[in-house]
């Protein structure tokens, strides 16, 4: 009987630039249904941390309310985390960003915590390009609550005990295009070769990097008439074209795979390699925008990188806020004394 | 799996040597002996259950507790996901120590069948044949030269290995069954004669009873006294021939007979005993723990060191003197050892043992009577069914393809016995019965089986040795004193259960990933299918160990294949827990080599 993982690791595993192993990313094991999307999500997130070399140690995992919510238990064991209220993940995110712009932020978050009672807060993180990751693990049901529809379900779509939804879905990556998000992708929870680079790419982003998870609940929506279960996905997906993610350390290569189309070099001074993306271009939000709708109009779903803006300018630098965590400014720094008040006031008045 | 140039096909499961080869102990052990089954069966303290297990098997758990060559443990999979593997042997004799009376289990002597079966020795070999063959009814004659039976088992390995008594009690099980009939201190002399008495069938099993000598090495005559040849001194010590030694032993040789030949030395009088081989101390063919046993006792190995001469003086042995070399490879991996040039070294001894290997010698069995010999003086045997040339006559055991260990001979008898029974019975000796095979599926609820799934960190424990001084006084008390049940259930919960097979069913996986994201080694793949090699290094974690399969499971829904390395899976069932349709399932495999018949 087992809820404890076996210490052994295979013998070949490597250690990263950091002098980590993917066991030092690992979680607690899951509770999660088995075969819940979910959980290869998570481990998604294992491989691009281990394999991007983070210091577990400057990670925060923040997550709101769900099976979804619950995932940052299950990785990164040794990073900090906050599991909040339902839907009010972002307030959370940003305070801490606010307070600490030198760590790297995840964001989990389910399609009902995001889209339904967290749709307020989802709106406006975005729009400030708070640097951080969002990822919603979009299964199309109120998991945790035993499988009702959510915000995202499609309409006609129907759960395992559940009537055809008669509503109109939110699309998430569409809003988080138009609120501002400067990194916005979608993809698969079983599609770890599209997933893991996607979220190496997001990590690395500087700004609101929005990842759209499509991620299965085999228990409660996982019917042949679900829009969101593992073989109607397999069946409707499309993806932009394959993306290489090409961190800053790794000598870039001149010799392209056949089908390079473009380069895209994200802030910290990492690569992304674009192959074989057609019509889309990665830099535009209008173009990206109109993919996603002549896909859905085709009954497509399409994934991948949609868009990212290589300049973003993040909350901080639009505040103009000190990044510098504020637990290294000194007292004097932090409480400039009445005198600095009332220069403040004098120059208002 | 097939070869090289074509994609993989599925894996036949059905065939059993699949699942057996996962069984890294269980195949890699002559007699197939389920190890895991018999591990599980003490860690529940049920260590008669667990005894007979083994004696099904391997016919002397107890012997082989203490004295196994033990292959299983070098190829047990706990090694390649940790320091040291499993204490298989220890465990073992766990079992045989902590037994209760099992002569109810004994099977019971078979109604005569009619047929007569000689057998000469009454080693291993021989004993495991009767053992098989008891239980049909066969009239068994065993033949031995010496008092008592147990062959090599009672004359060259030392009491302080094995206790007089634990081999008594294993020899006794087998030789108590009425239809087998012992002759001790009977030589057989001609093997014509015997083949002139009504025996329907002869097994030979008469090791290989010649130690090697130096014959040319100057000194050899003159010193001939106290210069002894390696396993005619132990048999002589063991059957109290010789009670003492000189104070300074030279022990020629590298292997386990020179280690027991100088452990022994060390217990009736010789305080200074050198072990002095030609190859260098890696090379050195004794197992390591009987070298470190050796060291423990005050011994220095010495090696590259060549003999030159016997040093005699006034007509006495007084030392050697030994050529030093070192030892030089070529690609292939030859040695050859070449002469540093220094000055010859001088050690001086009082007596020497000459431990330097052991031979087949049939100076009783004639050549005009069907039996054909090899260049080696070996037997041309078929190597399945164990017959000679002639019909009648089978070998087994060292006398068969030369030295070896008990397990050896033991597997071997059971053939030999099989082919014996079917010569017997008229029947073609081809139409050899497959192993017993069962499949059984242990779930019992989401996260429940019925094996122990978890498993545990600890590392190998040791088993306690008895007092030094003790021991060094007295040559029959035994030196390893075994596992305490406690300590017992500790190591026998190490095994990872790799009979335990991770069984995989295509139509029921939708392929979530759940397996692949929970399995903590890394085992699970699903990829697109390739050649082999390919194959092997497009896993999550490259297969590098060719001797361990690779299971593959035909096309999945979206084209891919499930491949899983079988090298490192730690049978912990967490795959199948994790899998939301029950497509993979951990089901207990039990084979088990067929004998001639049902113990
Ligand atoms: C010093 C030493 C230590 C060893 N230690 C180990 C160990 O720790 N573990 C291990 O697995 N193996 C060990 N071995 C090897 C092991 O003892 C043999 O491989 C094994 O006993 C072979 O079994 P067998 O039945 O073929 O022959 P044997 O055990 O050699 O038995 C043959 C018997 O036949 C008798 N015999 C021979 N010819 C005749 C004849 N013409 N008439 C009547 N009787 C005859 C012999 O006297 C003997 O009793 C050791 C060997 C030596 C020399
Ligand atoms: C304020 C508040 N309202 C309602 C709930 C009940 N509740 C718990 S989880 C959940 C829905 C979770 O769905 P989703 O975010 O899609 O996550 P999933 O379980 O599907 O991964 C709801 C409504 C709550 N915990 N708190
Ligand atoms: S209920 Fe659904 S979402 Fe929640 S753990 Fe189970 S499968 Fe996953
Ligand atoms: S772990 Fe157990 S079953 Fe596996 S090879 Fe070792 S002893 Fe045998
Ligand atoms: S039993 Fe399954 S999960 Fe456990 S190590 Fe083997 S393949 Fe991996
Ligand atoms: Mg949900």
């Amino acid at each position: 009987m087992s809820y404890i993982r076996p210490e052994f690791r295979h013998p070949a595993s490597k250690t990263n630039t950091s002098g980590f192993t993917r066991k030092d990313y690992e979680g607690a094991l899951s509770t999660l249904c088995a075969g819940c999307g979910h959980d290869s999500v998570s481990n998604a997130i294992i491989d691009s941390c281990f394999e991007l070399g983070v210091w577990p140690h400057r990670v925060a995992k923040i997550s709101g309310i769900g099976c979804s919510s619950k995932t940052p238990t299950y990785f990164l064991g040794k990073s900090h985390g906050f599991n909040s209220v339902h839907g009010r993940m972002p307030s959370v995110a940003t305070g801490a960003n606010m307070a600490n712009g030198e760590m790297a932020y995840i964001g989990v978050s389910g399609d009902s915590d995001t889209a339904s009672i967290g749709l307020g807060q989802f709106a406006h993180v975005a729009r400030r390009n708070l640097n951080m990751v969002y990822i919603v693990e979009n299964n199309g049901c109120y998991g945790l609550t035993k499988g009702q529809d959510s915000a995202t379900t499609d309409v006609g779509s129907s759960s395992k005990k559940g009537d055809p939804n008669p509503y109109e879905a939110v699309d998430l990556c569409s809003m988080a295009l138009q609120l501002g998000a400067t990194f916005v992708a979608r993809s698969f929870s079983g599609d770890k070769e599209q997933l893991v680079p996607l979220i190496k790419a997001a990590i690395t982003h500087n700004g609101f990097a929005f990842i759209d998870v499509i991620s299965p609940c085999v228990t409660f929506n996982n019917t042949p008439a679900s829009s969101k279960g593992f073989e109607f996905v397999r069946e409707h997906r499309e993806a932009t074209g394959k993306m290489d993610f090409v961190p800053v350390r790794s000598e870039i290569t001149t010799n392209y795979e056949p089908g390079f189309v473009k380069e895209i070099t994200l802030h910290y001074g990492s690569v992304i390699h674009l192959y074989k993306d057609d019509k889309l271009d990665c830099t535009d939000r209008n173009s990206a925008l109109r993919a996603i709708q002549e896909h859905d109009e085709k009954g497509r779903i399409l994934t991948g990188l949609l868009y990212v803006d290589p300049d973003s300018r993040d909350f901080h630098k639009v505040q103009q806020t000190v990044k510098q965590p504020l637990r290294d400014l000194n007292e004097e720094d932090l409480c400039p004394g009445a005198r600095s008040l009332n220069a403040i006031n004098a120059s208002l008045r | 799996m097939t070869a090289g140039g074509l994609r993989l096909k599925p894996t036949n499961i059905a065939d059993p040597e699949y699942f057996h080869k996962v069984v890294d102990c269980q195949y890699a052990c002559p007699a197939h002996t389920p190890v895991p089954e018999y591990i599980r069966l003490i860690a529940a303290e049920r260590y008669t259950e667990a005894y007979m297990v083994n004696w099904e098997s391997n016919v002397f758990p107890g012997v082989l507790g203490r004295t196994c060559d033990r292959p299983c443990e070098p190829a047990c999979r706990r090694g390649r996901v940790e320091e040291e593997p499993v204490a298989i042997c220890r465990l073992k004799r766990v079992a045989a120590d902590n037994k209760d009376d099992i002569t109810e289990f004994l099977p019971a002597s078979g109604k005569k069948n009619g047929k007569k079966v000689a057998l000469v020795g009454a080693g291993p070999a021989s004993l495991a044949v009767a053992r098989d063959l008891a239980p049909l009814g066969y009239d068994l004659h065993v033949y031995d030269e010496n008092a008592k039976g147990g062959g090599f088992m009672r004359s060259q390995i030392p009491s302080f290995r094995l206790p007089e008594a634990v081999l008594d009690q294993e020899v006794e099980y087998i030789t108590d069954n009425k239809n087998i009939a012992t002759f001790y201190s009977t030589r057989i002399d001609s093997l014509k004669a015997l083949l002139a008495k009504d025996y329907d069938a002869v097994f030979i099993g008469s090791g290989a009873p010649k130690g090697r000598d130096l014959p040319d090495l100057p000194g050899r005559k003159e010193g001939a006294d106290n210069i002894h040849i390696g396993i005619d001194w132990l048999g002589s010590v063991a059957f109290e021939h010789i009670s003492s030694v000189g104070k300074k032993v030279i022990v020629l040789g590298g292997g386990n007979t020179a280690m027991d030949c100088c452990r022994t030395a060390r217990r009736i009088g010789g305080s200074e005993v050198k072990v002095i081989v030609r190859s260098p101390f890696a090379d050195m063919k004794a197992s390591p723990w009987e070298k470190d046993d050796a060291a423990s006792e005050d011994i220095p190995i010495i090696d590259n060191h060549v003999p030159l001469e016997f040093v005699i003086e006034e007509g006495k042995l007084v030392g050697m003197r030994f050529d030093r070399v070192r030892a030089e490879y070529d690609a292939k991996g030859r040695r050859k050892l070449i002469s540093t040039d220094e000055e010859p070294a001088f050690y001086p001894c009082d007596e020497v043992l000459v431990a330097i290997g052991q031979e087949n010698a049939f100076p009783w069995i004639e050549r005009d009577i069907d039996i054909e010999f090899d260049k080696w003086e070996l037997p041309e045997l078929d190597t399945v069914t164990y017959q000679s040339s002639n019909p009648k006559v089978f070998f087994g055991g060292d006398a068969a393809f030369g030295p070896e260990n008990i397990i050896t001979a033991v597997a071997q008898a059971h053939q030999a016995a099989i082919s014996i029974d079917l010569f017997c019975q008229g029947e073609k000796l081809t139409k050899r019965p497959g192993p017993g095979v069962t499949l059984v599926s242990q779930k019992m609820g989401i996260h429940e089986w019925s094996y122990d799934s978890s498993v545990v960190s600890d590392v190998r424990y040791q088993v306690p040795h008895a007092d030094k001084t003790a021991a060094l006084g007295d040559r029959k008390l035994e030196v390893e004193l075994g596992f305490s049940k406690d300590t017992g259930f500790e190591e026998a919960q190490r095994c990872l259960n790799c009979d335990v097979q991770t069984v995989f069913v295509e139509a029921l996986c939708i392929e979530c990933d759940a397996c692949v994201d929970i399995c903590p080694t890394e085992c699970i793949s699903f990829v697109d299918n390739a050649k082999e090699p390919e194959l092997r290094d497009s896993l999550r974690m490259p297969a590098k160990n060719l001797d361990q399969d690779l299971y593959v499971s035909d096309k999945l829904p979206t084209g891919r294949i499930m491949a899983k390395d079988e090298d490192v899976c730690l049978h912990c069932g967490l795959c199948a827990e994790r899998c939301p349709t029950s497509a993979w399932d951990m089901q207990t495999f039990l084979y088990q080599v067929t004998k001639a018949s049902q113990i």
